[in-house]
Parts: C-alpha cells; structure tokens; sequence
C-alpha cells in the first residue's frame, strides 16, 4: 500500500505568502544603503546622457549598445560583434567577484547591491511616505475602505508606476542617442519598439519591486541556493551572537539574574529585529535562505542595546566558527586570507589581467584572406601564374584609413586590388570607411620561369599608411605544380 | 485503507520529528519529504500559462485537420512571413537596380557603392547562367573560356564584355552577335593530311612549343601565311575584331598538342554562346560585365 496517494489531500502542499511590513530604522547599515541607493540610481538614470567624443563618424554617448550597427561603446572601448568575448570575460569575472565577496562577507551583493534589493528599498520609502510606518500600514491594509485608504494607496501607486516608467525610460535611453530618443519620446515619434521595451520594464519593475518583493528573492533568485553552497564557518555572515544573546530574558530580569551572580542573556525578545527585517525572517533563527544581509537588523539591535546600556553587535558582521569558539571560551579570530579567498583573488587577478592586456593590445585594424576555389589558379597569357583571393579589411578607428597592400613569399611576386584607383604609390591601395569593413578581389600574380610546387605560403600585408599600423594573413600559392 | 485515512494518529506521525516541519506523507525506504509549501502565486503563475496555451490555438495554425490545418484567427503563415520578406528585399534591390541601369559599367566600376552591388548582384547571375559552361568562379573548360585570365576571343574591355553578354556568339539572327568562321581545312578538303601536320607544327613553333622531328615547317610556314594569317596575322597573335585567338600566348581553349590542333585545322571549332539581351534585364547584365571584367583579366 502506498502512503503517498492517500494521505495527501488535506496537507497545503501551496502557502499564501505572508505580507511583509518592514518597519523603518536608522543606523549606520541604513545609512549606507541609502548612499549606495543614491549612487546606483543616479549612475543608471543618468549615464546615458553623459557625452563621450569620437569624432565626426561616431556617436558621442558613453555608454551605448548600438544594435543596428552592431556596436557596444563603453566610453574609450569600443567593441564589434566578434569580440563578444569581451562580454564573456566580464561575466567570469563577475561571478568570481561575486564568489570573492561571498567568501569574505556573505550576501553583499543581495543585501545593498542587487538592483531587486534597489528598487525595492525606494518603492518601501514610497509605500513609507504615503502609507506611514509598519504599524500604520498594517492597520491600513485591515481597515475597510475609506477615502483616506484611497487616496493613500493611489497615490502610493502612482509614485510605483511613475518610478517603474522611469526605470523602462532609462533602459532604452542606451539603446540610441539618448537626447534624441528623449525627444522623440515626447513628441510621439519614437520607434515602436522603444515603446514596447518602456512597457515591459515598467511592468516589471512595478511588479518585482511592488508587488513581489522578497519572493523574487525566496523564489525566482538561484543565488540563495548557490551561496548557501559557497559559504564556509570562517565567511562573515548577518549573525545573532547566540553566544551572548541567549538565554532570551526580560531586561528586568536579566538585571536581577546578572546581579544574583546567574548567567543571562543579552537579547530581550523585543523582536526588533524582525520587524525591520525586509523579508520578514528571524535572525536569530541563524543563517538562512531566505536572510538577503542587508544589515537592517544590526541598526534595530544595536539602537536596542544602546537603549539598555548593553554592549552592541548583539547581532553583528561575524563568523559561525566565532561564535563556536566563543562558547568554547576561545578567542574570537577573523581569517580574511583563506584559500578560497586567495584563490577567488588569484582567479580575478588573472581574468581581469588577461583582459586588460587583451584590452591594451587591441588592434584597431585586422585582415583576413579567403582563397578563391573556383579556379584555383588562373595561366595567363605571358606564362605567369596568379591566384585570386577575397581579402577583407577591418578599420576600428573613428577616421577613413588607406591600407596599402603588399605580399610576399615568392620572387618576382605582385599584388594588384580590383576595383581601386591607382595611385601614385605602386602598391594598390585600400581605402577603409571609418569604423567598417571593406572586401576586396586581390590577384596576385608570380611571373613566368619561377618554379611553384603545387602550393607554397604568401603572405599579405596591409599598412595604414599614417598610422603604421601593419596586419598580415599568410595564405597559399596555388600553381600547376606536378601535376601540369 | 479508509480506516487508514480516519485515524487521527496517522497525522500526527505526518509532522517530521527533528525539524517539526511536516511532511508531505511521501515515504521511501524509512526517508520523509518535508513538506516546503510553494507560494500560491507560483501556482497562479502555472494555471495562467495553460489557460495563456489557449490562446496560442485561437490565434496560430494549431489543430491538424484531414487535409490541412486549422488557420489561425490571424491567418498567419511563416510562407507569407517569407513573402513578405521577400518583397521587401525585391523592393531594396529594385531601386539599387535602377541605380545600376542608369550609371555605364565604367561609372559602376569607378563608384565603390555601386560596384559592390554591381559584384554580388553579378556573381549570383553569374551562378544563375554562366556558371553551367564557364564553372562557378569562371574558371572555364577545353571550349569554355576561362574568364579569370587576359587573354579575350572578343576583347576584355567593359565595352566589349558587355557586347559579348548582350548578343553572344554565333546566335543565328542575331545581327549584332559575334561571328566568326574559321574553314574546316581538312573536312573541306582544303589541306591534306600532311598539310594539316605541317601547319600545326608551325602553329606549336610559333608557340614556342616542341615541334616533331618529321615536321616540315617550311611547309607550315607557308601554308599558314596563306591560309590562317588573313585572321591570325603574320605572327600568329590573333585579332580580336574577327575573333581570332593569339595562338603564340600559354593560354589556348581547345588545346596546343597535336591531336587537339589537328582536330581543329581540319574541323574548326566553333563555340556559341547565347545572347543574353533578350533574357536579362538592363542592371543584370551591367552586372555581368562588371563581374566579369573584374574576375581578373578586364582590359
């Protein structure tokens, strides 16, 4: 017989999620994730109106993912489709930060970074504004409807939409020219599109900041799972110093305890701590899933413990091996230098190193050949041997370059481009559109008497002819051969 | 199983001992599942998306019938998606056509633009028709020119090319078509069988080719001042009014030993080409030209 079929039906395998009201605190955490607040959303609202000169053939925004012409600028860099590698580094590089700062303080990033984190702090200061602190929204939400409730919850909605419309309005503002588009918005001329992406940003960033809140980062977030796997006993962590702070007792009666001599406690149940928490757990329950360490309850705690003339950090930046060894009556140590972190370090430092000098040593100009199949190898009338190939030239600079052609490999060999004006220079020259690329039908040709074996490298070099930057490709010499 | 399900002991052994969370009942070798409720809007979420599918019915092609299949609200079709993009491409194209039916080759050479259009528009026509006898690149067979190289029947400027496009070669009613007509000496009974042997030994001579020890090159010598030097010149270097090939260069078409000269002494040869005036328009075969002047061995 099986259990599972019949014991099933009366056990909610769905929960209703459960309201959270934070309640407002101050302190230096909530101190500091308001200037981080500050900073990332005026970095994100307004980067895209910041100018960056490239000259007369480029756009001038900073920061601009131009997809229809196939550009990323990211103020001196500029990046083409094929270097998406690029993306690729940053993204490793990225996740071992993320790693790093894990290994040393826990949930950094969801605490006071993680735009969910943002967004969500502001739309509360708003849902805070209109509808008061947490006991007054609570009382709100289970009053019956009433003009008062009405204009309050509007009004906090409106400020949401408002705030979410903005957020989808900067998005696309790096998508084009951010003055412009700006323009265009207003007068109804915009693309489509723009439009379009406005709509699904404002929808959600009203919905994820809103309304879902800490689900997202219970639910949607695999980073919890992942952290929860990376941290280690000797990782600074939001911790209850359960060591200190238990057993739970009454300030009264821990004062009476403490001066009969008895051991108490430092933490007085006044639940503070989980009134300001953001995702409505309980600290001192330990670490947890769901506990995103922003901090907000060391402020409650400490502005508690102040009030009660005990020492703060009850709750505190610290590591589950501390507080083991404080119990066992050792000293508290902190090793910042582990392996993993030194590990994440070195990772990083390669990554990033690799990168910068990939960065430093770009080339603003490449060549590549193609060898004609179709023939092979053409005879001409005087007896002399040419090959054909498809040669593609590639300018990144923001200015029209002149490449001259020249190859090499073989006596007597030369090189001619089909489709350019001679020029006083003997070698063809190439002249390339700023920040494009040019194809162009190269014969080379190697004169009659010169023995070839069926195939032998050449190699083709294109110069800048200002700048003196040089590219080359080799690629083969087809002849007759052996085999006449 | 019923008397199971009444026992109110039975839930109370459904709440796990060590976490006090209770499980979901499911049992496996003495192993519980703790039971971690999913917020209800995930499973809002999960209804929304079937009843969404339903949509995806109403307006797509869905349901396969006996011949055919439901159409969709919309009547949408990835063909007519297709379509679409197809015209919106004709239409791009016509007006870089126009562009290209308006300027000569020689202005669609001298502008980068065009002439980038003009050699992708000119290497798919020439897969399209050429191809068949001149090979994808124009690499050409025995008989079939090879375009790549400098040496021209009919001449290699643009001008020429275009001519040689338009009217082709031999095309019976074609005024403006290229005609030549060189005699079979040998079919005729022009020249004799030695003859034919001496002209094409002076013929590989002129070519700076081996001659055979047996050949009488006086007698070619004359011969050919007779009877081939009216259209291949003293020297034998060809005119390309008439369409006589340079027999003294290293390219040929139909071959330089002596079977293949002989062959062609005795039967001529005598290539066409269709013209192609008629079936291609005016840019398609400014294209052509340009295509084909630029593959190497344009004049």
């Amino acid at each position: 017989m099986s259990t599972a079929e019949t014991d099933t039906d009366d056990i909610p395998l769905f929960a209703a999620s459960r309201k959270v009201y934070p309640q407002s605190v101050s302190g230096p955490f909530r101190r500091a994730k308001w200037i981080i607040l500050l900073l990332c959303l005026g970095t994100y609202y307004l980067l895209p109106f910041l100018r960056w000169d490239r000259g007369p053939h480029l756009p001038n925004q900073a920061v601009l993912a131009d997809l229809a012409n196939n550009r990323f600028y990211f103020f001196f860099i500029e990046i083409w489709p094929q270097e998406v590698y690029y993306f690729t580094g940053l993204l490793i590089l990225a996740a071992f930060i993320l790693f790093l700062m894990n290994a040393l303080a826990g949930r950094v990033w969801c605490g006071y970074l993680c735009p969910q984190t943002v967004w969500t702090d502001l739309f509360l200061a708003v849902e805070r504004l209109f509808e008061g602190d947490r006991r007054e929204r609570m009382r709100l939400d289970e009053a019956p409807w009433s003009f008062d409730k009405l204009w309050r919850k509007t009004a906090k909605h409106t400020v949401w939409l408002v705030i979410a419309w903005w957020t989808g309005g900067a998005w696309v503002l790096y998508f084009a020219d951010a003055p412009t588009l700006v323009r265009e918005l207003a007068t109804f001329t915009a693309p489509l599109s723009a439009y379009a992406w406005i709509g699904i940003l404002t929808f959600t960033t009203y919905t994820l900041a809103g309304i879902m809140r800490e689900q997202v980062c219970k639910f949607m977030c695999p980073w919890p799972r992942i952290q929860a796997a990376l941290t280690d006993d000797e990782a600074l962590n939001v911790t209850y110093r359960y060591d200190r702070g238990e057993p739970r007792v009454s300030f009264k009666q821990a004062q009476r305890l403490r001066a009969q001599g008895a051991p108490a406690g430092d933490c007085v149940d006044c639940h503070q701590c989980v009134a300001v928490c953001p995702v409505g757990i309980d600290i001192r329950e330990g670490s947890q899933l769901d506990c995103i360490q922003c901090g907000l309850c060391i402020d409650a705690c400490d502005n508690v413990m102040t009030k009660i003339g005990r020492p703060d950090r009850l709750i505190a930046y610290d590591t589950d091996g501390n507080v083991k060894r404080r119990l066992a009556g050792l000293k508290a140590i902190y090793r910042p230098l582990r392996a993993r972190t030194l590990a994440y370090t070195g990772l990083i430092v390669i990554v990033g190193g690799a990168m910068l000098w990939q960065l430093a040593t770009r080339r603003t100009a490449d060549i590549s050949v193609l060898h004609e199949r179709a023939p092979l190898f053409v005879k001409l009338s005087d007896g002399s041997i040419r090959n054909a190939y498809t040669v593609r030239l590639l300018n990144k600079r923001p200015e029209p370059r002149p490449f001259a052609l020249t190859v090499d490999g073989l006596p007597g060999i030369r090189i001619e481009a089909v489709g350019t004006a001679p020029t006083a220079d003997i070698r063809p020259i190439v002249t390339v559109d700023p920040d494009s690329s040019r194809e162009v039908r190269v014969l080379v040709t190697v004169p009659a008497g010169i023995t070839l074996a069926a195939s032998q490298p050449v190699t083709i070099t294109a110069s800048d002819l200002f700048a003196g930057e040089t590219v080359r490709a080799t690629d083969h010499f087809m002849a007759p051969g052996s085999h006449p | 199983m019923d008397q199971h399900h009444d026992d109110p002991k039975v839930h109370a052994l459904h709440v796990d001992p060590v976490t006090g969370q209770a499980t979901t009942g499911h049992e496996w070798d003495g192993i519980q599942e703790l039971n971690t409720p999913l917020p209800r809007w995930w499973l809002g979420i999960f209804y929304a998306t079937i009843i969404w599918s339903f949509g995806y019915w109403i307006v797509y092609p869905a349901w396969p019938l006996l011949t055919d299949a439901t159409k969709g609200a919309f009547g949408y079709a990835t063909r007519s998606d297709i379509t679409v993009q197809m015209n919106e491409l004709k239409a791009q194209r016509a007006a870089l056509a126009a562009g290209m039916a308006e300027a000569t080759p020689e202005q669609i050479k001298a502008d980068p633009a065009l002439f980038q259009i003009a050699m992708a528009q000119g290497k798919a026509a020439f897969g399209d028709n050429c191809a068949a006898c001149h090979g994808v690149g124009g690499a050409g067979a025995k008989g079939y020119p090879n375009l790549n190289d400098d040496d021209w029947l009919w001449g290699g400027s643009l001008d020429a090319i275009r001519q040689t496009i338009l009217h082709g070669i031999r095309v019976a009613g074609n005024d403006e078509t290229r005609v030549s007509q060189m005699p079979a000496f040998g079919r005729d009974g022009t020249l004799k069988r030695e003859e034919i042997n001496a002209v094409a030994n002076h013929v590989r001579e002129i070519a700076g080719l081996s001659t055979e020890p047996k050949a009488n090159l006086a007698l070619g010598r004359k011969l050919f001042a007779d009877n081939c030097a009216a259209c291949h010149g003293e020297d034998g270097k060809g005119n390309k009014d008439m369409g006589a090939p340079n027999l003294t260069d290293a390219i040929t078409l139909y071959g330089m030993d002596m079977a293949s000269l002989t062959e062609t002494i005795s039967n001529s040869r005598n290539g066409v080409m269709p013209a192609w005036g008629g079936r291609l328009d005016e840019a398609t075969v400014k294209a052509l030209t340009v295509y084909v002047h630029s593959l190497g061995g344009g004049q």
